[in-house]
């Protein structure tokens, strides 16, 4: 069958699974979560508990704090102990909700079986209400909460669903053991949302998944689902970019400065495929998700895809997994080429964490820069056709004219461009400023129109 | 435990360093090098090393004594500029004169621009014209010196170019020229008289594709020359045969194989996209034909070469990548 694959640049790491034999085991309870608040994109949740309060598994304790926002709900029974600030993965202040664990008691209404309901009897809304209700946001990467993205604005239409198995990031493997455990939950929660979008669903998976492949083709045939396949990616780092990904199944380009949607498409994880069928089938609120725990210095046997509850702390499931091995340089919570380096391991998971990775000094440690060559190899690596090289030197000059000129602001932060440096020049690290300026003198301009319109107006 | 390490995103690197692209470019030119050794024996090896070591002295002194900044020589640049140079020139040319070019090549054409990555000609090229400017009687002195094997003289004292300009001056069409001298299609390819360079297009296009295949450089600049070439002097012998060469003469005479596929696809002095690098080639082909058809020099590769450095901000101006999501 034909690999799909996107048209503009893209990088070929070696994408070390070591952990995919891995099968998927529980994380035990800590004796402590600190559940932050602001685990997703948009307004910090706010809390609805305060110390003292008994709380139970599954229980709301923070409720939207805008129209982009989600719920967040208790990982674990037991008693708030308090409700501060905190520093976060990112080593961001953040509030968060402290909750001393007791036992594992459930809150009503929520079915904890493995059995699979694939009968859709909820109408649209009533979906859309429950994955609101479950604090369901994009567990991709960008924790974008899933309600708003599955209800467009008005007169924008998706033709098209994808569900991301793509799964690029080298080493990372907790979608590909959700994939290959849990197909048809799944395959069930990505009829939900068709159900919801009223089109048709491609899932993307890249070719060096092949077992994932079969188990979802065999799940999405045994539940006779018609309007659904899977699709084959080419291997290639970032495949599983929400831009990338739409030009490799559709064959379309999202305009720079407009979303997804008004491509005609709508992307999902695989992971929140299955948070939508806990949500909607079982009415099980977004409390735990899988990790990986994984590395280049990490013995094959310490290698775990961890099954854990929202908000427990870095440092608990390091502990678990048998502590930092020796010769770990960096702690990254996430995949190597977008993850986050961690330095303080008391910080705590959250809806978007997905891994647990080390590196050794000798494969992460960068190298001094040196001059520029101008090999090219940076626009050749760039996934959104920009010239790196370039964007570095105007960053440097000041000139954020040229920089919004040549696309600055369409920088998806990939890490291809640092990646295939042959001078390691940092370039990601100030095209990410140049991004940043960019997108500023876009919005003030933005506001300056709006100003002046409404004092005409007037 | 040990401090962590803290970065932003990426973590990881490509094994690929400046060093690492520079050696593919000295293992590529490890053929035609051995092979010229061949032909013009130690004298050849030895503008090769005064050549190399001239390059790289002149650097290290450069960073150290004037910039007072780390020395760069271990990304083996200079090394490549060196050798590129040496390839330019007889093997009979004295020991000092090598050295001038050397330290022109490096000290004023790399240097004073910057280092690696600044200049905005290609080091050798203006090396090798500097010294045909300088020192015109060294550096068209093609006569052979000893080599292991010996090498087809076809046109003793000159090169193939060198000899037809004079035949045709002297009033001889081209058909005479190539009865006379009795040089067939197979020497042009293996091995021709001329500077190290120009002596085996065959082991230059064997390096040529080891660097495609490691993915250093693109095929487009190459191609564009030597399809330009192609055209235009299919064009002109179609024309009058009498007076001009054809496609397979000029593509394999003169240092237009080692010109095309390692010097003008020089990363820092050629045009960043495959739009532009196109556009410069055929600059290139058309130039180098100009020269030879009616200029004074019988050669046109490094003058063309150089011309069209001229033009590399340009063309990176005008030509961009395409990019995604716009038209």
């Amino acid at each position: 069958m034909n690999k799909l694959s996107f048209r503009i640049g893209g990088v070929h790491p070696a994408d070390n699974k070591f952990s995919r034999e891995r099968s998927i085991e529980t994380l035990p309870l800590p004796k402590t979560v600190y559940v932050s608040m602001a685990q997703h994109l948009g307004a910090p949740a706010k809390p609805v508990v305060a110390p003292g309060d008994k709380v139970k598994a599954g229980q709301v304790i923070a409720e939207p704090g805008g129209f982009i926002s989600a719920f967040v709900h208790s990982p674990v029974s037991g008693t708030v102990k308090s409700v501060s600030m905190r520093n976060d993965l990112a080593g961001r202040p953040a509030t968060h909700v402290e909750i001393a664990v007791e036992g594992d008691e459930w809150a009503e209404g929520i079915d904890l079986s493995d059995t699979l309901v694939s009968e859709i009897r909820d109408d649209r809304q009533t979906i859309l209400d429950k994955i609101k209700a479950c604090g369901v946001v994009g567990l991709g990467g960008a924790t974008f909460p899933t309600h708003v993205k599955l209800n467009p604005a008005p007169g924008k239409k998706a033709d098209c669903l994808i569900i991301n198995g793509a799964e690029c990031e080298p080493y990372l493997t907790c979608d590909y053991r959700i994939m290959v455990e849990r197909p048809r939950e799944i395959v069930v929660g990505a009829a939900i949302m068709q159900k919801v979008l009223g089109c048709r669903c491609v899932i993307g998976v890249e070719e060096n998944k092949p077992e994932a492949i079969a188990a979802l083709r065999s799940a999405i045939s045994e539940l006779g689902y018609r309007d659904m396949e899977v699709g084959v990616l080419k291997m290639c780092y970032p495949q599983g970019g929400e831009k990338q990904l739409i030009d490799s199944v559709l064959r379309r380009q999202v305009k720079s400065g407009c979303l997804p949607i008004d491509a005609g498409a709508v992307v999902q994880n695989v992971a929140t495929a299955l948070a939508v069928y806990e949500a909607v089938q079982k009415n099980k609120p977004l409390v735990s998700k899988v990790m990986t725990v994984t590395g280049n210095c990490l013995p094959a046997d310490r290698m775990h895809n961890y099954r854990f509850r929202i908000g427990t702390p870095l440092s608990f499931i390091i502990e678990q997994a048998g502590g930092v091995p020796e010769g770990a340089a960096k702690i990254i919570s996430g995949g190597p080429m977008m993850g986050k380096a961690i330095s303080n391991l008391d910080a705590c998971t959250v809806k978007g964490s997905s891994s647990i990775l080390y590196l050794d000094a000798e494969s992460t440690k960068r190298k001094p820069a040196g001059n520029c060559i101008r090999c090219g190899k940076c626009s050749d690596a760039c996934p959104m056709g920009l010239e790196p090289f370039l964007l570095n030197r105007l960053y440097k000059a000041g000139d954020i004219e040229g920089l919004e000129k040549n696309a600055a602001q369409d920088c998806i932060e990939c890490g291809c461009c640092l990646y295939s440096c042959p001078a390691n020049i940092p370039l990601l690290d100030n095209v990410r400023q140049a991004k940043a300026q960019a997108l500023g003198a876009i919005r003030a301009r933005a506001a300056a129109a709006k100003a002046a319109a409404e004092a005409t107006k007037k | 435990m040990d401090k962590l390490l803290v970065s932003p995103a990426p973590h990881l690197h490509v094994k690929t360093s400046t060093r690492s692209l520079m050696t593919d470019v000295v293992i590529a030119l490890t053929p035609a090098i051995l092979v010229s050794i061949l032909f013009y024996g130690w004298s050849e090896l030895m503008v090769l090393a005064v050549s190399v070591a001239s390059c790289v002295l002149t650097e290290w002194a450069v960073t150290k004594f004037l910039l007072k900044r780390p020395s760069t020589i271990s990304d083996m640049s200079a090394v490549i500029t060196g050798l590129l140079l040496a390839m330019n020139l007889p093997a009979s040319i004295p020991w000092w004169v090598t050295v001038i070019g050397g330290v022109f090549s490096i000290g004023v054409v790399k240097m004073t621009f910057g280092g690696l990555g600044q200049n905005v000609f290609n080091p050798a090229i203006a090396g090798r014209i500097f010294l045909l400017i300088s020192f015109p009687v060294y550096m068209t002195d093609w006569s052979m010196t000893d080599g292991f094997v010996p090498v087809v003289d076809a046109v003793s004292g000159a090169t193939p170019l060198t000899a037809l300009k004079e035949a045709l001056l002297s009033g001889s069409t081209v058909s005479e020229f190539f009865a006379e001298s009795g040089l067939t299609v197979r020497d042009m390819i293996q091995d021709v008289g001329a500077s190290a360079g120009e002596v085996s297009s065959l082991a230059l296009l064997a390096g040529f594709a080891y660097l495609l295949v490691r993915k250093v450089v693109k095929i487009w600049i190459p191609l564009s020359i030597f399809a330009t070439v192609a055209i235009v002097s299919g064009i002109f012998s179609l024309a009058n045969p009498d007076l001009y060469t054809g496609p397979v003469f000029n593509i394999f005479t003169g240092g237009m194989v080692l010109g095309a596929c390692f010097m003008a696809t020089d990363y820092v002095t050629s045009p960043m996209t495959t739009a532009g690098g196109i556009i410069y080639g055929i600059g290139i082909g058309l130039i180098t034909m100009m020269i030879r058809y009616f200029g004074s020099y019988p050669e046109g590769m490094s003058f063309a070469i150089l011309i069209m450095n001229c033009t590399v901000p340009l063309l990176n101006n005008w030509f961009h990548n395409k990019k995604y999501g716009r038209p």
